[in-house]
């Protein structure tokens, strides 16, 4: 039990600069076990959607938030709530579709890639690529599925970093079998 | 006073795991059947609840009871479904089920990278803790049942 109130208290204790170090570490093995960027990418995020689908039992338990009205309602739990829990930033949220179906999140700064160079071979990586897949697994167990992926990133010389979330649609719930 | 059995159920409908405390007659059907009953009948419960509602609702369906016993459901946003039988004296589980859910499934399971999503849990730790977590509440005591 002495677990539980710890991460209730302080859920910051944990140094900032390991995990960035760390997930450079990460990002850097996969540079040398793949041979494009392209396949870094999708390695990227398709580890960051394992993170997800298990991370929003741990939002949802943490934050004891429900279900969302709308898509706006969305954008604003992950950016204020979400990014703030687990990364202790909070994104604006802005550029909207006129259908309402799509947003930017836009990171003044990105913790992720505090003390990163791209060098010029890896001109195409995606160094922050796993958020896109955090947030689709996370999402997806929600019942939502989004496509999510950077529009802009400083790492590659534009001014911030923007993330693209749009929404496809409702994943309807699966009948059981038998029932109709 | 006392809790008689409780079932998790994930997003598909498959039971993730089931326990029973002081459970005196069975419903006479495998434990399969007996889960996809239940399943079922939760199913349509919700959509019934939810259509017949004059207003949108948050929470929904939230327990329901018989002349024995009432059956307490709880729903994560993310589709896992804890259901606990009580008997009537029993008036509200939320915070219990909720508990279940945040202090030892997500901690438990969901944060145990060993243990697959969507699988009948035989997590042993879960099992225990669970178990002496039922046990410690205050109206668990199969003595007055």
């Amino acid at each position: 039990m002495s677990r539980q109130s710890n991460r209730t208290t302080d859920s910051k204790k944990m140094n900032s600069e390991l995990f960035t170090l760390t997930y450079g570490a990460l990002v850097t093995q996969l540079c040398k076990d793949y041979e494009n960027d392209e396949e870094v990418n999708k390695q990227l995020d398709k580890m960051g959607y394992n993170i997800g689908v298990r991370l929003i039992e741990d939002f949802l338990a943490r934050s004891s938030i429900g279900r969302c009205q709308d898509f706006r309602e969305t954008a604003d739990v992950i950016a204020k709530v979400a990014f703030k829990m687990y990364l202790g930033i909070t994104p604006s949220v802005t550029n909207w579709s006129p259908g309402g179906d799509e947003f930017s999140l836009i990171l003044e700064n990105n913790p992720l890639a505090d003390f990163v160079e791209l060098p010029d071979n890896h001109s195409t990586l995606i160094y922050s690529n796993l958020l896109c897949g955090v947030l689709r697994g996370a999402l997806e167990m929600v019942q939502m599925a989004v496509d999510v992926k950077f529009a802009q990133d400083s790492l590659r010389g534009d001014n911030v970093t923007e993330i693209r979330m749009k929404f496809i649609k409702r994943i309807e719930e699966n009948i059981p079998a038998g029932e109709e | 006073m006392t809790v008689h059995n409780l079932y998790i159920f994930d997003r598909n409908g498959s039971c993730l795991f089931y326990n029973e405390w002081n459970r005196k007659k069975q419903a006479g059907i495998s434990k399969d059947e007996e889960f996809k009953l239940m399943y079922g009948m939760l199913f349509s419960i919700r959509s019934f609840v939810s259509k017949m509602s004059p207003q949108d609702m948050k929470d929904g369906f939230l327990s329901f009871q018989t002349s024995k016993y009432r059956l307490h459901y709880y729903e994560t946003a993310s589709g896992l479904k804890f259901v606990m039988n009580t008997d009537l004296s029993v008036s509200n589980a939320r915070d219990t089920l909720q508990h279940i859910y945040s202090n030892l499934y997500v901690d438990l399971v969901v944060k145990n990278p060993l243990v697959p999503s969507c699988q009948p849990l035989d997590s042993e730790l879960f099992g225990t803790r669970l178990d002496s977590f039922i046990r410690s509440l205050p109206y668990y005591s199969p003595r007055a049942a």
